[in-house]
């Protein structure tokens, strides 16, 4: 063993502290967002949930119901993408249709946005999307949708939405015409079957080539309907929903518009023209709806980025946030549901069983 | 019978080898869970198939120390000290088992599969539920907390070994100049 100098030993432990005490701050702050841009998931979904967060549900499209059916596929999307939905067959799904907003009691009848999830397949064939109303996202980027729900968040003193914070938000940002064009042009309808759902953002479909086709879809309605529903009743979809499946199934013709080499996939805030190639993929057949807690859908984190093969991610920033954004989400609610086996998803159904 | 003063290659390689991988995956996880940025899906996906990977390693890992000679501490340490050091050894790997299993099973009651490199697909070995997410959720972070501060306690301990003690038990790990 060799013999130290003395006077070295007090160099010797700052080359310790130093080396150990870096790595950990180091750590400690990347775990604190060091490296991060402007919003993280966090945040976003810290801003979606509000300051009394309803637990054990979704931070955001917190009131929904479950469904169940199939996908008839008609085959014709299987010269562009080798995922099984779309050979000539057809797939069951879960699902989940549900109205835009954090809280889990809200009324139907005032919600901006409804929605339409879809899960089919499973493993390397799984495929989870999440559709919604309006066929656009008012901003590209997530830092600036981060900014869009701020300004449209009721002032925490008035509980008022904040009109002049909404216009100074739309009139820095240009991006956001077409949604507002759509927003105002759009009625709601008298049922949820009678609803175009978007995907919003763009995919591929990838053949058994490696070509690959960037495309949008919808599901289309086959039924409209505009009868008066019970404004007070804040349950007044969903119990149209169910008495409607009850009756039939209800469908929705799944189409895709291809894009051009003109279009740009990457930007969810511009429509494509109207005279893309469109090609109807098949019909998607609800058979059954129930609340959440009797269905199976209230585990599903419907990530738009669960992909068959088949089928790719563009590179649209919107899309690959959204995919972080409900982790986190999902992280929360599933951590409280562990905490608390007695949270139910559908406390709106509890009070109808005890009539 | 002599024991060796230092490890022998296999368990030297394996674990120079795991320290990176451990850092990188500690990064990367840190990181990925609170950006928005594309890259996130790509790094999810490099952290899925490196945990697995990881899992491989560890358990490849503990056959070499477990059929393998390890070098005594030297004499100069107390009884309870080497207890400890020990114990500490075994934490570790306790903790780099708990790591790529917790998020193994955390994607499967999430009902997502964990591909390796888009070669193959683990098979699922629980139901989907989100009570079960959200424990292995949990534990995937808790670990990751407690492996963060037991590499730190150990870099500490190597480093005083080698810089303050002298007493070989760095270079045991390390490699001897010959």
């Amino acid at each position: 063993m060799l013999k130290q100098k003395p006077s070295a030993l007090p160099l010797r432990y700052a080359v310790i502290i130093g080396a150990v005490g870096g790595l950990g701050a180091l750590l400690f702050a990347v775990a604190g967002g060091l490296g991060q841009s402007s919003v993280t998931a966090q945040d976003f979904v810290n801003l979606q949930e509000g300051n009394n967060p309803h637990l054990g549900f979704r931070r955001a499209h917190a009131k929904g119901f479950c469904i169940a059916g199939e996908f008839v596929s008609n085959g014709s999307l299987q010269p562009y993408s080798i995922a099984p939905q779309f050979a000539a067959t057809s797939t069951p799904f879960v699902g989940r249709i549900s109205i835009a907003g954090n809280n889990p009691t809200a009324p139907d009848l005032n919600a901006p946005v409804r929605s339409l999830a879809l899960s089919f397949g499973a493993g390397s064939s799984r495929w989870l999307t999440a559709m919604n109303t309006p066929p656009v996202m008012a901003v590209g980027t997530p830092e600036a949708f981060y900014q869009q729900i701020q300004a449209l968040s009721p002032d925490p003193e008035t509980g008022e939405r904040n009109p002049e914070r909404i216009q100074a938000f739309f009139a820095t940002h240009p991006e956001t015409q077409t949604f507002r064009n759509w927003q105002a042009g759009y009625t709601p309808t008298a049922s949820f079957a009678s609803e175009i759902y978007h995907s919003i953002n763009a995919f591929y479909l990838i053949n058994e080539n490696g070509d690959r086709q960037a495309v949008r879809w919808a599901a289309m309605p086959t039924i409209s309907s505009n009868e008066e529903l019970d404004s007070e009743n804040v349950n007044a979809l969903q119990n149209e929903f169910f008495a409607r499946v009850e009756a039939q199934p209800v469908a929705f013709d799944l189409t895709f518009t291809f894009a051009n080499d003109s279009d740009d996939e990457t930007n969810p805030t511009v429509l494509w023209p109207e005279d893309r190639q469109q090609v109807v993929a098949g019909q998607i057949v609800v058979h059954q709806a129930m609340p959440e807690n009797e269905g199976n859908c209230n585990e599903i984190n419907f990530d738009p980025l669960v992909l068959p093969k088949g089928m790719a991610a563009t590179a649209d920033p919107i899309l690959r946030a959204r995919s972080a954004a409900y982790a986190e989400s999902y992280r929360r609610r599933a951590r409280e549901h562990f905490l608390n086996s007695s949270l139910q998803p559908s406390p709106q159904k509890e009070s109808e069983n005890s009539q | 019978m002599s024991q060796p003063t230092t490890y022998n290659l296999s368990a030297r390689v394996m674990h120079w080898g795991m320290a990176f991988l451990l850092f990188s995956m500690l990064f990367a996880g840190l990181a990925m869970v609170q950006s928005l940025q594309p890259w996130h899906l790509t790094l999810l996906g490099l952290h899925k198939s490196f945990g697995v990977i990881a899992l491989i390693a560890v358990m490849v890992r503990l056959i070499i120390r477990l059929r393998t000679a390890t070098p005594a501490m030297p004499d100069s340490i107390p009884a309870l000290q080497k207890r400890i050091a020990h114990a500490s050894h075994w934490l570790l790997y306790a903790a780099m088992f708990a790591m790529p299993l917790s998020g193994y099973f955390m994607q499967n009651a999430a009902g997502r599969p964990v591909a390796v490199f888009d070669l193959f697909t683990l098979p699922a070995v629980m139901p989907v539920s989100l009570p079960l997410y959200g424990f292995f959720r949990e534990v995937h972070a808790l670990v990751a907390w407690a492996l963060i501060a037991l590499v730190l306690v150990h870099i500490a301990a190597a480093l005083h070994h080698g810089l303050v003690k002298r007493d070989g038990v760095l270079q045991s790990m390390t490699g001897r100049k010959k």
